[in-house]
């Protein structure tokens, strides 16, 4: 589905981020962690023909995205609190997003109301604007968002974070759903170990911009993560 | 130097004394005007009339208010004590100062934001327009809903009148070519004002548009549709202005249809130049915010080119053929809208990251 090649991102010379090749398939729920500055963002960023790489270039779904638009279709993605319209309510923003992808308010509505548990009453009906709203609240709105018209690749950036942790759990739910049950690619990055991998099949770690680790997940993972991030720690006391 | 002319010393220090306080009193008046406008949009309008009425009054000598300032401040310096006057008034004044500031320094008064609740009007008439719909309904949305557009377009009021500043005097009527000007400046006035900061409005959720599934023609197209509903809107209203003579009426005209085909086209063009963001909360008189260089060249073709083209023309040839000069423009410009709007388009597109990066940055 998507591939990566000879990706490299770099702002005055140094570089942020450099990937030989990363291939995701169809289906498949891909998680990327590592510490700030790893190159997460830049990442998804590139994805979403953000920010132009400085060579090489991604591939989704055949069409090169710093080429063609052709990916926005089926591409849908929540970076940050910059995707969301704060004068607008949840609802509009919603239908805003719906007209924007071919969905109409019936299709919208039908999809919203699969989410009430997850926006546990605070984002319908309530008639705030999506400024006034706390930052878990405008994240739950802003991942709702991005699920509209089915998409066939999802990009979140750090959705657990702000999440209290009754919503974390049913996130991650969601998040299975998705790429098991339907066959969405998910892309997701985290801080949180335990939380990618519970919902990721496949884990890659990136520092200072380089894929060091691309692990299938399995009960060990977790640990073996956990260990890399603590050696880490280790190793930077040591030279201190 | 009023000394050595002959002036009493105690009579100039007590005039440079008063001047003093003057100054103090407006320094510490500013601060409470400010106070308020910053809280309401259109907290300025009462200052505009209060003063339009003092100068009124003055001007027609109703109440002659110069003379009779300038008496209060000679009988000041004449006798020294009157001077407890002026500052007793900037005792006051900084004693009310005193108390909002304070009330201002605890910082949950501050961090504490008012949560509106949200009045949605029916805008489903925009559905007729089509593809562009939904953003047209989100920009009307946009200027209804946030402090800087709103009072922007209560400014529209002062667009849609200024031609009253220049009507009724004699001295203008016989400038042709101030029509020009005039036309294309309270029609436009809406043209002006929202356009050049086009697409800085959106610059909040900028990543999001253009992760979106749209059509960068489609988006644009909406502003474009926009504002040419605001300059015949702004020209119908204006219609009244027939009163003083139909070469006024005639020249709006012109000045409406050259606003629909050139200065719509130009002001988008010059959009893509935009590289500041623009934060939506703020108030919207003198708030420079977002303005750059690009807001002050775009002016030139599209106020003073109309005017000048108009001026040569009517005086070379005649006032009818400086009309006609600015209605083919005009229709030039709507007949190959198609075209302009394509390189646009282009335009913006090229701009693309450098839009981005520049509206994700905390100016």
């Amino acid at each position: 589905m998507i591939h990566t090649k000879e990706l490299s991102k770099a702002y005055n010379g140094t570089t942020v981020l450099n990937v030989e090749e990363l291939n995701i398939p169809k289906g498949q729920s891909f998680g990327l962690v590592g510490n700030n500055g790893a190159g997460k963002t830049t990442y998804f960023s590139l994805l979403l023909d953000l920010i132009k790489p400085t060579t090489g270039s991604i591939i989704n779904n055949d069409v090169v995205v710093e080429q063609s638009e052709d990916w926005k279709p089926f591409t849908s993605s929540f970076i940050d609190e910059s995707f969301l319209i704060g004068y607008l309510t949840p609802e509009e923003y919603f239908y805003f997003i719906g007209d924007l992808r071919g969905q109409n308010k019936a299709d919208v509505d039908a999809l919203t109301s699969k989410f009430e548990d997850f926006f546990n009453g605070e984002i319908i009906g309530k008639k705030k604007y999506l400024r006034d709203l706390s930052k878990g609240n405008q994240k739950k709105a802003g991942i709702v968002a991005a699920l509209i018209g089915n998409p066939e690749v999802i990009i979140l950036d750090e959705p657990f974070a702000n999440l209290d942790p009754t919503t974390q759990i049913r996130l991650k739910q969601v998040l299975k759903d998705l790429a098991q049950k339907q066959g969405v690619t998910v892309l997701i990055s985290s801080h949180d170990l335990m939380h990618v991998t519970d919902v990721c099949e496949r884990i890659v770690v990136l520092e200072k911009g380089n894929v060091i680790k691309d692990l299938e997940t399995n009960p060990a993972t977790l640990k073996e993560l956990e260990t890399h991030f603590a050696s880490g720690a280790m190793t930077s006391q040591e030279e201190e | 130097m009023l000394i050595t002319e002959g002036y009493a010393t105690s009579m100039v220090l007590t005039w440079m004394f008063t001047m003093t306080l003057i100054v103090l009193i407006n320094n510490f008046l500013n601060f409470i005007i400010e106070a308020f406008s910053a809280e309401k949009e259109l907290s300025f309008l009462p200052i505009i009339i209060v003063v339009g009425v003092l100068f009124g009054l003055d001007y027609f000598n109703v109440l002659p208010m110069k003379t009779l300032i300038g008496d209060a401040l000679i009988s000041v310096a004449n006798n020294p004590i009157l001077i407890l006057v002026p500052i007793a008034v900037l005792l006051f004044l900084y004693a009310y100062n005193f108390k909002i500031l304070k009330g201002k320094l605890f910082l949950d008064s501050s961090l504490k934001s008012k949560v509106t609740e949200v009045k949605a009007a029916d805008l489903s008439w925009t559905k007729r327009f089509g593809d562009i719909a939904p953003f047209m309904q989100l920009d009307l949305k946009l200027i209804w809903r946030n402090k800087r557009t709103k009072s922007m377009a209560m400014l529209l009021v002062i667009g849609l009148l200024y031609g009253l500043f220049f009507y009724p005097q004699p001295m203008y009527r016989d400038m042709e070519f101030m029509f020009a000007f005039i036309g294309v400046f309270s029609t436009g006035f809406f043209l002006i004002n929202f356009g050049q900061f086009i697409p800085a409005w959106d610059s909040g959720y900028y990543k999001m548009l253009m992760s979106q599934n749209i059509k960068y023609e489609q988006y644009l197209r909406s502003k474009f549709i926009l504002m040419v509903m605001s300059v015949v809107i702004l020209f119908v209203l204006g219609i009244p202005y027939v009163y003083f003579g139909w070469k006024i009426l005639l020249a709006h005209f012109a000045a409406a249809i050259y606003n629909i085909g050139v200065n719509s086209h130009v002001i988008l063009y010059g959009g893509s130049f935009n590289r500041k963001k623009i934060d939506l909360d703020k108030k919207a008189a003198f708030n420079y915010q977002g303005t750059g260089a690009v807001q002050w060249i775009i002016g030139i073709p599209l106020m003073l080119l109309p005017m000048g083209l108009f001026g040569l023309t009517n005086w070379l040839v005649g006032f009818e053929a400086a009309i006609a000069l600015l209605m083919i423009l005009g229709i030039f410009g709507i007949v190959f809208h198609k075209k302009l709007m394509k390189l646009i388009t282009k335009r913006y597109l090229d701009s693309k990251y450098k839009m981005i990066d520049a509206f994700s940055q905390d100016n």
